[in-house]
């Protein structure tokens, strides 16, 4: 499995890691579309941390032992055994924000529709996920680990 | 002869089911369940009410769950009675189920208090598929509901039924409503949207006697208030609370307070029995005792964690504390702990309140730890903060930006950072 692994020594906190995230998740995939056209925009499923000079990018962990999947009134929010990836299903969430409560690092957010959660996927179809091909100062890098 | 057996297959049973799986993979389960499809979302019986959610969306696990895991499912069956020397359950036809390792997950059943009146036709409990089922089925000819408790369950098929066109009257003897998890500001952000979805809430009373209609005396008609006011309605729906369901136990050698005690491993003190969920008393880690919290989630991990042990990988439980995330009439509240302390003065707390807006943020510290979280319409980073509170993460220098619209990971000390979001593992 695939993990994203943010450096804050070298992040300048530009924040394009949720641009191209936003961008990853919109219908048309175009940076100026997504921008300008799609309505509502999607949100972006990584979140750049900022504290000035502090700042990194995260997004879900797909944690070993998931608290948002254990804690999961609708069983929307499954762990795959196989890839190790925690696996949002929109069409079963309740938006009863149960997950949201127990993440640590806030990686559920909610979806435009403000009725479900989005998290982030990895971006399955793409060889490197959004966010860490356009880190211009590679703050995010992927290691591979054992799911 | 089954090497698990576990009786009650809901919250708690899945999640031993699913941890004892992960750990041994052959050795034979067997569940007991009074229902016939025990995999679904209790939580969600509102959803059903209100006709947002069917019965089928309301599984929580998959269909073929009980299969999957190689498990012989016993359901629409009732255990009746235990043997700890002879290590088996007997089941209502008469049959013996032996086991090796037993966990007791018989969850909750709904507290009705002694009243006149609750025998009529149009009274309903809010707990199960089938209480939602009787209740949708009656809804098609109703107009007026009364909900008597203000609590979670109260409040959720409260806004079930306005969904369903209904009149509904909330009755809660408390002042306030949700008061185990709001204080009055929180609960006020809640009166004020229900009462402008049409609901009346009365508090500080409660409902005295049931009555029937003066055509039908057995079926539902109004309800009298303790200071003697007369509601009419055709629905009642009591909500009050649920107790454990502890009669399989009840005198047995397992210990029993309210429910039943249980270690931090979910052992009862008798060997090789386990017990897990509402039907427990397990560990709160914000009041550090054992006690009754009859909520979902927790259920599941302290099922998670009863399976891992009877599986024989020792896993102790890092505790639970009162804690739920809801959403009524639209406005996300997620409460956590100690949310609304009686002496004041031997906390901090901070506060952003901004009635107009419905939004409202608490923190209650002590020593410059965390105990307690309420967040009324923006939960965002309910989940840092709670980490904060369980690892009692010292937040004496950020703690100030904890309600803030800036607050981020960013603001946790170097070296908690490092070691929660950077690495992670």
């Amino acid at each position: 499995m695939k993990r994203i692994i943010a450096n804050e020594e070298v992040c300048m906190g530009c924040g394009l890691c949720e641009v191209y995230c936003t961008v990853q998740h919109s219908k048309s995939k175009d940076i100026v579309k997504a921008y300008n056209k799609e309505s509502p925009r999607p949100i972006s499923r990584v979140r750049l941390e900022v504290a000035k000079p502090v700042s990194f990018a995260i997004q879900c962990r797909n944690c070993e032992d998931a608290p948002c999947v254990s804690a999961c009134l609708s069983g929307a929010m499954t762990k795959d055994e196989k890839t190790g990836l925690v696996t949002h299903n929109k069409d079963k969430c309740i938006g009863c924000w149960t997950c949201v409560m127990v993440c640590p690092y806030g990686a559920l957010k909610t979806d435009v529709s403000g009725k479900v959660v989005a998290k982030c996927d990895l971006c399955q179809e793409l060889e490197t996920p959004a966010c860490v091909a356009n880190c211009p100062n590679r703050a995010l890098t992927v290691k591979e680990v054992k799911p | 002869m089954s090497k698990y057996v576990i009786v009650g297959a809901s919250a708690a049973g899945i999640g031993a089911v699913e941890a004892i799986r992960d750990v041994d993979p052959v050795g034979s389960i067997t569940v007991i369940s009074e229902e016939l499809c025990p995999q679904y979302s209790r939580p969600m019986i509102s959803d059903f009410v209100s006709g947002k959610a069917t019965f089928q969306k309301m599984m929580c696990r998959e269909d073929d769950f009980w299969n999957k895991n190689n498990v012989q499912a016993l359901t629409g069956r009732t255990a009746t009675s235990l043997n700890f020397t002879e290590k088996y359950v007997a089941l209502d036809k008469g049959e013996r189920v032996s086991y090796e390792k037993l966990l007791i997950a018989t969850g909750g059943k709904p507290f009705v208090p002694k009243m006149e009146g609750t025998d009529k036709e149009g009274v309903f409990t809010f707990t199960s598929i089938s209480d939602a089922e009787r209740l949708a089925a009656k809804l098609e000819n109703s107009k007026n509901a009364v909900v008597i408790g203000a609590g979670l369950i109260g409040v959720s098929v409260t806004e079930a039924l306005v969904k369903r066109g209904l009149n509904v009257t909330i009755v809660e003897l408390q002042e306030k409503i949700l008061s185990l998890l709001l204080d009055s500001k929180g609960s006020d952000i809640i009166e004020n949207v229900m009462r402008k979805a049409g609901v009346t809430i009365i508090t500080g009373q409660s409902v005295q006697r049931i009555v029937g209609k003066p055509e039908n005396d057995r079926s539902v008609g109004s309800v009298i208030l303790t200071k003697g006011d007369q509601i009419p309605c055709d629905a009642v729906i009591v909500a009050i609370g649920v107790v454990p369901r502890t009669e399989l136990v009840t005198g047995t050698e397992v210990k029993l307070n309210r429910g039943i005690i249980v270690d931090n491993y979910m052992q009862t003190n008798v060997p090789d029995v386990y017990a897990s969920g509402d039907v427990a008393e397990t560990y709160d880690f914000t009041l550090n005792q054992n006690r009754l919290l009859p909520l979902w989630p927790l259920a599941v991990a302290e099922g998670k964690v009863a399976g891992c042990n009877m599986a024989g990988k020792k896993t102790e439980y890092s505790g639970g504390t009162n804690m739920s995330s809801l959403k009524y009439f639209g406005i996300p509240v997620i409460s956590i702990g100690i949310t609304n302390p009686k002496e004041e003065t031997a906390y901090e707390i901070l506060v952003k309140h901004e009635p107009e807006k419905n939004l409202y943020k608490k923190v209650v510290l002590k020593d410059n730890m965390i105990i307690g979280i309420t967040l009324v319409n923006d939960v965002e980073r309910a989940g840092t903060l709670f980490h904060l509170m369980k690892n009692r993460i010292n937040v004496k220098k950020f703690k100030h930006e904890l309600i803030s619209e800036n607050f981020s990971l960013a603001m946790l000390p170097a070296g908690l950072r490092k070691t929660m979001c950077l690495g992670c593992a």
